[in-house]
Formats: C-alpha cells, structure tokens, sequence
C-alpha cells in the first residue's frame, strides 16, 4: 500500500481545489444575483433556475456519493436511490408536519392525505418528525441504519459483483412497492408534497430557496472533502485495494467486509442528506425515487463523468441533468431519449473513462512527457 | 328499492320477473304459432320490452323464433323508421321478413334492436330453452349449459318436456343438473324434491354449485337448509384442496412467463456476462414484430389468422437476433471486459429502442390479437385450465429445451461454451471468438423476441413493456445462478410458485414485497445463486 | 453574471455548474415575443404515462390551430409551447416552472396522474398561473388557480353504481383498484355509499393491486368465487392504465363475461380498448362524460376534423380529450370576457362561461372551479366503441367534497368574492378545513 510518492498525499489537489472553488463562489454569487440584482437586468439570475441548479447539486451530491463505493471500493450498488429516497421521506416528513392547520383539511396533526383515508390518529412512526433536530437526525440514521443492516448482511456472507449489484436493486424495488401502499402511511403514490415551511421561513420564499441552494453547495463541498479526505487516508488506501484485489486483502489480515460497510454506511448517509436537500427544492417526496431506473441513471451520471474521480460524478450528475432540463424542452423534445440514450452509448465508447477521468489520463501522459508526475489517479478496474 | 336477482315470493316475482310470468302467460294465451305480438315489442326501443318480447319468443314453439334470437344476438335484427314500425332481419341479400324468411321491399331507413346485458342474458336463456330440443346433441347439451347459467324458471316446462324426450346419457345428465339448479331457486316445490335436486347439483362440487346451492330462498324448510348446509360444506372442503393445487398451477404459469422473460437474458447476461439494460426491449420488440406479422395477416390473408404466431415466432427471432448482432457488432464487442459498462450503453440502447418504437407505432397500446386455438379452457377435476396459459407452459419448455439442445449438440453450442469458458485458448483453437460473440448475442436477443410473441397475449404491447420485466428477469437469472440454464429454469418457477402461494395470503403487493426480501436474504445464503458453478476460482 | 462565468470557465475548465448556469441564464432571457399568447402544454410524451398523454398534448395543439384559424384570440395568435416531463413527477414542477416563469406562458393545459397535479400545485399558486387538468380525479380538492374539466367521483363512479344496481340488479360488489390515492378514495366513497343503500360488509371486496400489474390469474379467480354466492355481483374497476389490458385479457381467459360479472370501469376508454380485442369483452361497462359514439352533429363535427389534423381516419376520440377541449374554449372564452391573458382576470371570468360539451349540451365552469357534465354509462362493442346504454337526464355538478367522506362532508369550495375560498367548512363558518 506504499507509493513512491515521497509528497504527503494533498487533500484536494488542483482539480479539488478548484471544484471547491467554483462551488463557494456558486454559493455567494448566485444568491447575490437572484436577490440583490433586478429582474430583468442582465445580472439577474431567475429563481427558477436558481431552484433548478440546486436541484442538480443535490444530484450530484448523490453521485459523489455512489462514487465513494462505486469508484473506490468496487461496490456497484443498484439501489442507491433508496437512501437518498428515505432521505428525502425524513425530511418531507417534517415538512409536512410544518403545515399544521394550513392543510386544506385544517387537522393540526393529521396530514391531509391521512385525513381523507380516514385515519384518526399519527401513526407512531411520525413522532418526533415536527421537530427538526430529530428529522435532521432520521435524514442520516434512515438511510444510515438501512445500509448498515443490509450491509452487515451481505458484506459478511460475501456477495460481490453483479449478485450484490441486483439484490441492491430488489432492496429499493422492495422500498417502492412498500411505500406505494397506502396502508403504509407515506402517503402512497402521491407521495408528500405541498410544503409551506422550513425552520419557520416560507418554502416559496426567493430567500429560501437561495439559502437552499447556498445549502446545497456547501453540503456538496463539504461531502468532496470528506469523500477526497477518506479515499486519501490509509483507510481509503485499503478500500482500493479491496477494490482492486478483495482477497489478497482479506489473506492479508484485514476485515474487509467492516472496511466496505463503513464505506457503504457513509455513503448511504451522504445520499440520505442528499434526499433531505433536494426535497424542500423540488416540492416533492414520492416513491418514484425509489425506482430502479432512477437508481440506474445515478450510475449513469457516475459513469459520464469518470467513475473514481470523485469530481467526475459531480459533474457527470450536473451535465446529464441539464441535458435532460434542456432536451425535454422545444423542439427537441421527442426527440430527448435518443439524444440521452446517444450520449450514453458514446461516452461508454469514446470516453470510457468518462469525462474527468479521460481529462486525467491526457494530463497525466503530458505530465510523464515532461517528466512530472502529481496525483495519481485511482484508476478503476472493473469490479466483476 | 332494487331489484333483487332471485324472486323470494310470488307477489315479487309478480314485481319484478314480469318476464316470467308475462311469458308464461303469453304462451298460455296465444297460440304457439303466433309471434307478431312479440315481434312488435321488438320496436318500442326500449329493454324492458325487447326482453319481454324474447321471453315471448322461447315459449313460442315458432320455428321462426331461433332465427329472430339469433339475428338479435348478431345485432342483425332491425326495425323500420316509419311507421307502423315492422321487424326485419338484415342479411348480405337483403333484409328478410323475420317470419317467413322471404326478401321485403325496401322500407326506408331502419335501425338495429338495442342490445343491454340485460338482453344478453336473455337472448342466452331464450336460445337455451329454444334449442333444448334440437336434433342435435351438441347444441343440446351447450343449451343445457345455458339454461344451468341463467336458470331461468320460464325455461322449466321447455326443460322438462325434453328431458323427457332425452336420449343421450350425457345431455340427460346435464339436464337433470339444470333442471335441478332451477328447482332449488324456485318457490313452493315440494321439500323432498328439492332435496334431491340439492343432492344433484351438490355432487357437481365446483363453483357454480356452490352459488346455486348458496342461491336456496330464506323461507325453504329446516331440513331443506340443513341438506343444502352439508352439501355445501362438502364443496368448500373439496375446494380447498384444489386451490392449493391451483395456485400451484398459477405459479407455474407465472413461473414459465419469467423463465421466457430471462431465459434470453440468461446466455446474454449470464453466459456472456452483458448487464444487459436493453434485454426488455428485445421483448417489446418481438412483441411488435407479432403486431406487425398480424396486420400484414389481417390486410393480406385473414384467413391465416390462426397461424398467425406461429409465423411470428420465427420472425421475431430473426428479427430481434438481427438487432441484438447489430447491437454487438456496433457496441457491444469493444466493451467485453468491462461489464459494467455494457450496463451504461446498453441502458442508452433501451431509451433509443424505446422511443423509436413510441416514434414508429405512437404511444399507445397495439391490439395483438389470440387466435381461436389460445383461448378458452377445459377443467381437470375442479382445477380450470386455460389453453392460452397452457400453451405459454409449453412453449417456455419448448424454447428452454431447444436453447439446451443449442448450447449442448450443435457445434456453435460448443463454441459458444468455449469462447466463454476460455476466450484465449478457444480463439487459438481456430474459433472465430468475434463471430462467436455475435452469434450468442443475437441467440439470447433472439429468444427474448420470441419471449415477446408469448407475452404479447397476456400484455400490454407498448412500448414500456420491456420495462416491466427487466427487474425480474435479472432477479431470475441471478437466483439461479448466474451462467446456468437449468438454474434459470429452477430459479423462474420457484419464484413463479411462491409469489402464487403468498399472493392468497399477503395480497399481490406485501407477496410480491415478501418475495423481494426473501431473495435477498437467500442470496445471503448461497452468494453465487441456487446452482452456483462448481470450481475452484474464488473470485474473477 | 456571464463574464464572470466565462472566466470562471476559462479557470476552472471544466465547471459543470459554471456552464449550466450561463447556458441557462442565456436561455432565461426573454426571447423576443412575436405578439403572440403562449399556450403551455404539460404532458408525458415518454415514460409510463406517454402512452395515454400523448393524445392530449394532440389534443391542445388541434385547439390552438382551430382557433387561430378563427384568427386566435384578442387579436393574437396562440403558440403553444411543448415540454416532455416524462412521467417523472418532480420534473413536471420543474416543467411547470420553466413554462410560467421562462416561457411567460398565459395558461397550461396539463397533467395526468394526481401526483403530478399534487406535484404542480405550489408552483401554481406561488407564481399565480392557470391550470387546466383534464381528467377524471377523486376530487377532494380546489385550488384557486387549478381549473378542473374532468369528472369529480359523484360525476362518474356514483352514477355507474347506481346504474348497476337498478337495471342489473346487482347486490354484491368488487371494489377493484391500482393502489394509489384516486381509487383508494373513490372506493371510499363508494364504500360509504353503498352501505348507505343497505349493502352489507360481507358483500363488499375490496382489492388493490400494485402499478403494471400483469399477473391477474390470482385475483380473477378471486373475483370468479366472490361471484358464486348466489347474488348477482359486478366489479367497479378503478384499474390504472397499463393494468387494464392484462386485466382484461384474464377476464376472457378465464371466461368471464359481461352477462355472468360485468366490470364497470373508469379508466377505460376508447384509447386503453384499441390495444385489446374486444370481442370476449362486449358489455363491459365503462363510465364517462364522453364517448366517442355518442350520437350529436358536435361530436361529428370534432371527430372529423381531428382525423383531419392528426391524418388519420382512425384516430379516436375519448373523455379527457373532450375535457381537455372544453377546458381550452373555456380559457379562450374567459380571455375575451376579461379582455386580457392577465391570470388573475381570467381566473375571475371564468367562473360561469359556458360552452358547448359535445354531448348536445352546455358545460359550465361552477365556482368551485369544476363543470357540469353529463354522465353516459356505455357497454364494450366488439368494435372497440362504446354503446351508450345510459345517460344522466340533467346536467352534474362536481361535488369536489365528498359528502360521503367524513373529513370533507363539511367543506364547500366557492372562489366568488365574498368567499373566495377552496375548504370553506360550513360548520365552523371559517375558510382552511376544519380549523382548530
């Protein structure tokens, strides 16, 4: 596990350094322009896409987070979507618990769906979710508690490769069903939705929603520091070579089934605070997020950008994103999947490597022509 | 106040089966031959008359009145708009006077006698009782059969005047039934009588027995209730232990509609190891490949109909094997090694497939139609059997047999096996490893297509009907073991079993659930699925 | 904003968000408005919902072209504005917001499922826009910038009940649905409804099934033994979408026909029926506002000419294309009363318009932001259409509050000054449900 880089490992790097950079600076300078500029002047960032970028920074939050265990330790989970899912429920929970007597029904506790069902009282799972430390709390523990039960489980009988990936994928199709049932009490397909406060200010309000966003950045800088600060420790190190080489690993006297749940814990976690972010942005907590295909796109995003490169997913996320918010409008809308679906198939054949990863690969050969050598990547190897 | 389906007193049934006794009635009344009363309700236009008016016809005894029955059914009869209104059958020559059968001159515009539910049932219990004594055995026992569905009391006399007449053991029997069926709904028929007619309808054991039996009017004596009582615990009893071994047969179907679902993706996946995204596409579009050969049919040669998936069938494999060898060629063979990232291109595949196909066809649901031989059912006990279910069960074992008979006897098969097990080695052997690839491909592709013929007779075909069986389909493979057939065929019927013993129990959505979980925790068991591959390699 | 983002670029390399953010703020300003009204149109064009929204999306811009032939309105053309929020929920609120606040559209006509109206709503209200939603719902709701042209459950599922029970005579009832918010509350209704006909519990089996269901051997022979207690049964079907014809397809399998159970459904229209052979499923019910047979020279008249726009002579017709034509008239009609696209006047002066449906009669816009409509009952024809075996005499009122539901038997909605409010609850006198 030695390198024969005699430089202690820098935390971030150039590029890092500059991710940071360009995500402090999204999260004074677009608040700025949304609330201090006129509408209408050239400066004015609209609250739409105010709204919007903060949406895609909570997806790449997501993506960060399956990079963690996708890129560095050869976990290609299926089911990511579950967590940032419960996330979300955490948080949308205590959203709806905000409403009080602002539903159209006017209960003060019930939430309106549960009203016109006919229950009479708060099912004891929705305790505690009116106050926002607890729900703060549940946005990491949900999520948290899930991967670490699933995880103790399927990391100490071994399951790897593609079984791991699919009965992460039967995990949140079990998920969606459960929370489409009504019974459950999650408000079923209609999921939960018409928000009006968070912390006492007005969801709607252009201060908010900018507050959120600059949450959001922060929340992503913050998760590339840890996830960069965890992948360059000896932790991190002995997570790659899980990645690389589980049983050699394992003969070498590591546990290696606690070194991949405490990666698949975390990221479960970074995913859940993921959730909690996106929900008061978009409106909306349903179970379609629990969907695999939703799971499946977060591997996608991951992928486009360069799996094991940490920034890649970010930006990998943000790009698919805005090519969809971009595609699905005007005249190209018909025609949106077969642009989203050509993107795919070319990047898996012209940049397999994805965008960051191959933007490394050409740095790295210039630098070895001038006889300069920074930062190895951690180059991914398929986990089969 | 509504009206109840079975009359408990005379005064009621005086309410609200005006058929009954207005037919009764009428019959005693006019003279049997005599039917242009009846055919002049026909043109009132509204139900209640049209059903008083088939009452009418059954009890007639006019040989003209199974034509005019028919010709209503086939929605054939017509009536004049001037008036005085008349009754006409309309056929390719002509309209006909109903009675006499003979062509008519041209009465102006007319307009079909409306047909409700309500004048299906007794368009059926009228050509049931008309038909009782037909010199026909066949027709005889289906209008026994129709006259058991409907137990129309006004059928009775009909009924029993050929019972009388009866011959045949088979259609006495059914009769009997019938004609019992009707006793114990009816009011003031002596007790022993209906006893015994509760003991004849008890012995059929099945359904509809049971809803005869449950059918006993409140007032019926002690005795009466009690007999019925046993009979129809005997029943329940008998039933239970067929619904065992019908949701058994449930499951299996199921089952074979999961093993055709993966069976493809079980030698693109499990054998070539593609994480293959767009293996429910190559269903869809065997499924619309089946649309496609049925509208040529349909335009060109109606008459081929019938054969219709069994032309489908070789197309769709053609087809979709093409697209899958073009899907290798293009995309697939520059990613073998990097099975997860055949994951990423095929998932792009599968949005372009799917909106090609929302773009050629549109969005909605094609109609692709069963031809006679798939549908209907026959009984084995009290256990139902459909053909169309039976035919799928055939058919999944038809192609997992020959995709065996593949792999294991032809030399392709062999090649395939060897390129798989040992690329290096079998490409030094001579084997053309690149045409090899290709053909496995467009093997697995072109079995889901033909999975995509079966399924479009019990689906939706749309162009999300892919998406719908990807999930499990991968489920499948992997709970039988990744790269073995016969793990498949384990894998896709135990889970088409269990999700049928659940579903009674938890409901389709907690069964369904339940299953999820255990798989999950059965993976923990056996992390390399049901049959894992033997040998000594402890990771890849 | 754009040179520093461009510098940020030119830093950076490789941004993403740097990028989004100028390419968006390229595209938020205004493009140069050519004098026309900008329609949006929200609905699915991929994903699981396509395959019934797609019609609509038809739909509006056939409206938009028929009345700019008549030479648009105040003077203007319409253009319609096309999204895809591909049956993903949270897009169509991010779609939504895209429509009113980039493309400063006048009105949207849209949406499918209730969850991507739920999903709508506070981008509705929050930027004070107007919403037209075209399908048959579970009511329990009335919102002042939402105007609904589909059915509320006393506009449907009531009126098919009864139907059932006067002139087939049934006593025992399947309350069969998708699990999601519509038919569970629509059974509820019901429910509460038929035991206030003096059903019994015991006659009442309710099932719910997940999305996509496609195995139904289990429930249909379930169905099969409900119906063989000696009393004559039918199934209320609030089956969603994509389950209907695997549900349909069992039916006849299974050899159940409309004489022995008949199934009366309401979300099956002419468009679900033209991917099934209909013929083991004549007599079916189906209960509606609209059929495309329904016998009147309007209905003629707009059939015609849709197979004109669409260049196909068998394109069909169904309900949410007829609410979705009555809700367009009704804005264009609103419009020229108020003199201006202005949100806030239309929504005014629509209450009250009236236009002609296209079963020979007037809806109105109520002030609880619902129409009147009629109720046809028809039965499946081996031809995929519908025989209208029954029609309401009158004109219905939308009760958006179920009076059969106890949380909202209370609550009126009248968006008239001095109301102006969507849960007025009559007992406490006070607008916002039940209050404290």
């Amino acid at each position: 596990m030695s390198t024969s880089d005699t430089r202690p490992p820098a935390l971030l790097g150039t590029s890092g350094l500059i991710f940071i950079a360009v995500l402090v600076a999204a999260a004074i300078l677009v608040p700025v322009l949304n609330l201090l500029t006129a509408p209408g002047s050239a400066l004015h960032v609209p609250t739409y896409v105010v709204s919007l970028l903060g949406k895609y920074l909570t997806y790449a939050l997501l993506a960060l987070s399956v990079d963690l265990i996708w890129g560095y330790v050869g976990i290609l989970s299926l089911g990511h979507g579950a967590f940032f899912a419960l996330g979300g429920y955490a948080m949308g929970m205590y959203l709806m618990r905000q409403i009080g007597t602002r539903g159209v029904y006017g209960d003060p506790i019930l939430p309106d769906f549960m009203v016109f069902l006919n229950w009479k009282e708060l099912p004891w799972f929705w305790y505690g979710f009116d106050m926002f430390p607890f729900a703060a709390v549940m946005v990491v523990l949900a999520p948290g508690i899930l991967a670490l039960v699933f995880g103790w489980f399927a990391f100490r009988s071994r399951v790897t490769g593609v079984y791991l990936s699919i009965i992460t994928q039967a995990m949140t199709f079990a998920l969606l069903l459960a929370f489409f049932r009504n019974d459950m009490g999650f408000g079923g397909n209609n999921g939960l939705t018409d928000f009006k406060d968070i912390l006492g200010f007005n969801i709607q309000a252009d201060g908010t929603r900018a507050t959120l966003f600059a949450l959001s950045a922060l929340a992503l800088a913050l998760g590339y520091v840890l996830c960069r600060y965890l992948v360059r420790s000896h932790f991190g190190k002995v997570l790659i070579a899980i990645r690389d080489a589980e049983t050699r690993v394992r003969f070498t006297g590591y546990r290696a089934e606690n070194y991949k749940l405490v990666a698949f814990v975390v990221s479960a976690a970074l995913a859940g605070i993921a959730g909690a972010l996106y929900v008061p942005q978009v409106g909306i907590i349903n179970p379609s997020e629990f969907s695999p295909a939703n799971s499946i796109e977060i591997i996608v995003w991951v992928a486009v950008g360069g799996r094991g490169t940490l920034v890649g997913a970010a930006l990998g996320a943000v790009l698919v994103n805005y090519a969809k918010t971009y595609f699905t409008s005007g005249f190209l809308a018909p025609y949106w999947l077969f642009m989203l679906g050509g993107l795919f198939v070319a990047v898996t054949l012209f940049l397999p490597k994805g965008i960051v990863g191959t933007f490394y690969e050409w740095r790295d050969r210039r630098k070895a022509a001038t006889g300069e050598a920074d930062e190895p990547v951690a180059e991914p190897r398929p986990a089969e | 106040m509504t009206s109840p389906a079975r009359c408990r007193s005379l005064s009621c049934a005086l309410l609200f089966a005006a058929l009954a006794l207005a037919t009764l009635l009428c019959a005693g009344r006019a003279s049997a031959q005599d039917i242009s009363g009846a055919l002049d309700q026909f043109t009132q236009g509204n139900y209640g008359a049209t059903e008083a008016a088939l009452g009418e016809l059954a009890v007639s005894g006019s040989p003209a009145a199974a034509g005019i029955v028919q010709a209503l059914a086939d929605g054939k009869l017509v009536f004049s708009n001037a008036l005085p209104r008349k009754v006409f059958i309309e056929t390719d020559k002509g309209l006909l006077d109903p009675l006499t059968m003979q062509p008519v001159p041209d009465p102006g515009p007319v307009k079909p006698v409306r047909v409700n539910n309500r004048i299906r049932r007794a368009i059926e219990a009228a050509s049931g009782t008309l038909s009782l004594t037909s010199p026909d055995a066949a027709t005889r026992l289906s209008a026994a059969g129709a006259v058991l569905r409907t137990r129309d009391e006004a059928a009775l006399p009909a009924l029993e005047k050929a019972l009388a007449k009866e011959t045949d053991r088979h259609v006495k029997s059914a009769m009997t039934l019938a004609r019992s069926a009707i006793v114990i709904g009816m009011d003031g028929v002596p007790p022993e009588e209906r006893i015994k007619a509760i003991e004849v309808v008890g012995a059929e054991g099945n359904q509809d027995a049971l809803a005869v039996l449950r059918g006993l009017p409140d007032n019926a004596l002690p005795e009466v209730k009690e007999a019925a009582a046993k009979e129809i615990a005997g029943i329940q009893h008998s039933l239970a232990m067929w619904d065992v071994v019908q949701n058994v047969w449930y499951g299996l179907s199921l089952g074979s509609v999961l093993l055709l679902a993966a069976i493809g993706l079980a030698i693109t996946f499990g054998v070539m190891g593609v994480i293959n995204m767009a293996h429910g596409e190559m269903v869809m579009l065997g499924a619309y490949t089946t649309f496609v050969v049925q509208q040529a049919i349909r335009t060109y040669d109606p008459g081929l109909f019938d054969a219709s998936l069994i032309i489908a069938i070789p197309l769709a494999f053609l087809f979709t094997g093409l697209i899958g060898v073009i899907i290798e060629r293009t995309v697939i063979r520059f990613l073998y090694g990097r099975p997860l990232e055949t994951l990423l291109a095929t998932w792009g595949i599968s949005l372009i497939l799917q909106q090609a196909i929302r773009t050629i066809f549109g969005p909605t649901n094609r109609e692709v139609g069963a031809p006679s031989w798939m549908s209907g059912s026959f009984d084995i006990g009290q256990l139902s059997i459909t053909y169309g279910r039976l035919w799928i069960i055939i058919f999944a074992m038809l192609v997992f047999a020959a995709l065996l008979a593949v792999l294991r006897l032809t030399r392709i098969g062999l090649e395939m096996r060897a390129v798989t097990q040992n690329r290096r080695m079998a490409a030094s052997m001579g084997i053309r490893t690149n045409w090899v690839d290709a053909m496995t491909f467009g093997l697995g592709s072109g079995i889901a297509g033909m999975a995509g013929v079966a399924l479009s007779q019990i689906d939706n075909v749309s162009p999300n009907l892919g998406q719908g069986y990807i999930i499990d389909s991968f489920l499948v493979v992997v709970f039988g073991g990744v790269g073995n057939l016969w793990g498949t065929l384990v894998g896709a019927m135990s889970l088409g079993v269990a999700n049928k013993l659940l579903e009674p129990y938890a409901g389709a959505v907690l069964g369904k659930i339940a299953l999820l979980v255990i798989i999950i925790l059965f993976i923990q068991k056996r992390p390399r699925g049901l049959f894992a591959l033997k040998g000594r390699s402890i990771e890849a | 904003m754009l040179n520093l983002f461009t510098q940020a670029r030119r830093i950076a390399g490789r941004a993403a968000v740097g990028a989004a953010a100028v390419a968006l703020a390229a595209a938020s300003v205004p493009a140069h408005a050519q004098e026309t009204i900008k329609v949006g149109v929200l609905h699915s064009l991929s994903g699981t919902m396509a395959i019934s929204e797609t019609t609509l999306k038809d739909t509006v811009l056939f409206m938009v072209q028929e009345q700019n032939a008549k030479g648009g309105v105040l003077g203007k053309k319409l253009e319609a504005v096309v999204v895809d929020p591909a049956s993903n929920w949270p897009l169509f609120a991010e779609k939504a917001r895209e429509l009113i606040s980039k493309d400063k559209v006048a009105v949207v006509f849209g949406c499918w499922t209730s969850v991507s109206r739920k999903s709508v709503l506070p981008v509705f209200k929050e930027l004070d826009s107007i919403l037209f939603y075209p399908v048959q719902y579970e009511g329990e709701e009335s919102e002042r910038n939402v105007f609904y042209t589909g059915a509320a459950p006393n506009q449907q599922a009531i009126p098919a009940v009864d139907y059932l029970m006067e002139n087939e005579g049934v006593q025992r009832w399947v309350l069969a649905g998708t699990d999601y918010v519509y038919p569970r509350t629509t059974n509820k209704i019901l429910e509460a409804y038929l035991k206030s006909k003096g059903v019994k519990d015991e006659d009442i089996m309710i099932n719910y099934t997940p999305f996509g269901q496609s195995d139904w051997q289990t429930i249909v022979a379930d169905i099969k033994k409900f119906g063989s207690a000696g009393k004559k049964t039918a199934v209320v079907s609030t089956i969603n979408g994509d389950a209907n014809v695997p549900f349909y397809k069992e039916l006849a399998n299974q050899g159940i026909k409309a004489t022995d159970i008949p199934v009366v459904a309401f979300s099956v229209g002419e468009e679900e029926l033209a991917g099934i052979d209909t013929k083991p499923l004549v007599g079916h019910l189906a209960a509606w506002n609209y059929f495309q047979s329904v016998d009147t020279p309007e209905n003629k008249d707009f059939i015609e000419k849709w197979r004109a726009y669409t260049k196909n002579d068998k394109r069909v017709t169904n309900d949410p294309m007829e609410a979705t034509m009555i809700g367009f008239n009704m804005w264009v009609k609103a419009v020229e009363k108020a003199g201006t696209t202005d949100p806030d006047a239309v929504i005014d002066a629509l209450i009250g318009v009236s236009v002609p449906n296209l079963s020979g009669g007037y809806s109105t816009m109520m002030p609880n932001h619902h129409i009147t409509k009629p109720v046809l009952i028809g039965e499946v024809k081996d031809d995929g259409q519908f025989d209208i075996v029954e029609q309401t005499p009158g004109l219905i009122v939308a009760q958006e509050w179920s009076p059969y539901l106890e949380g909202s038997k209370d609550l009126i909605a009248d968006w008239r000054k001095p109301l102006n409010c969507g849960n007025f609850n009559v007992k406490t006198g006070k607008c916002g449900g039940a209050g404290q």
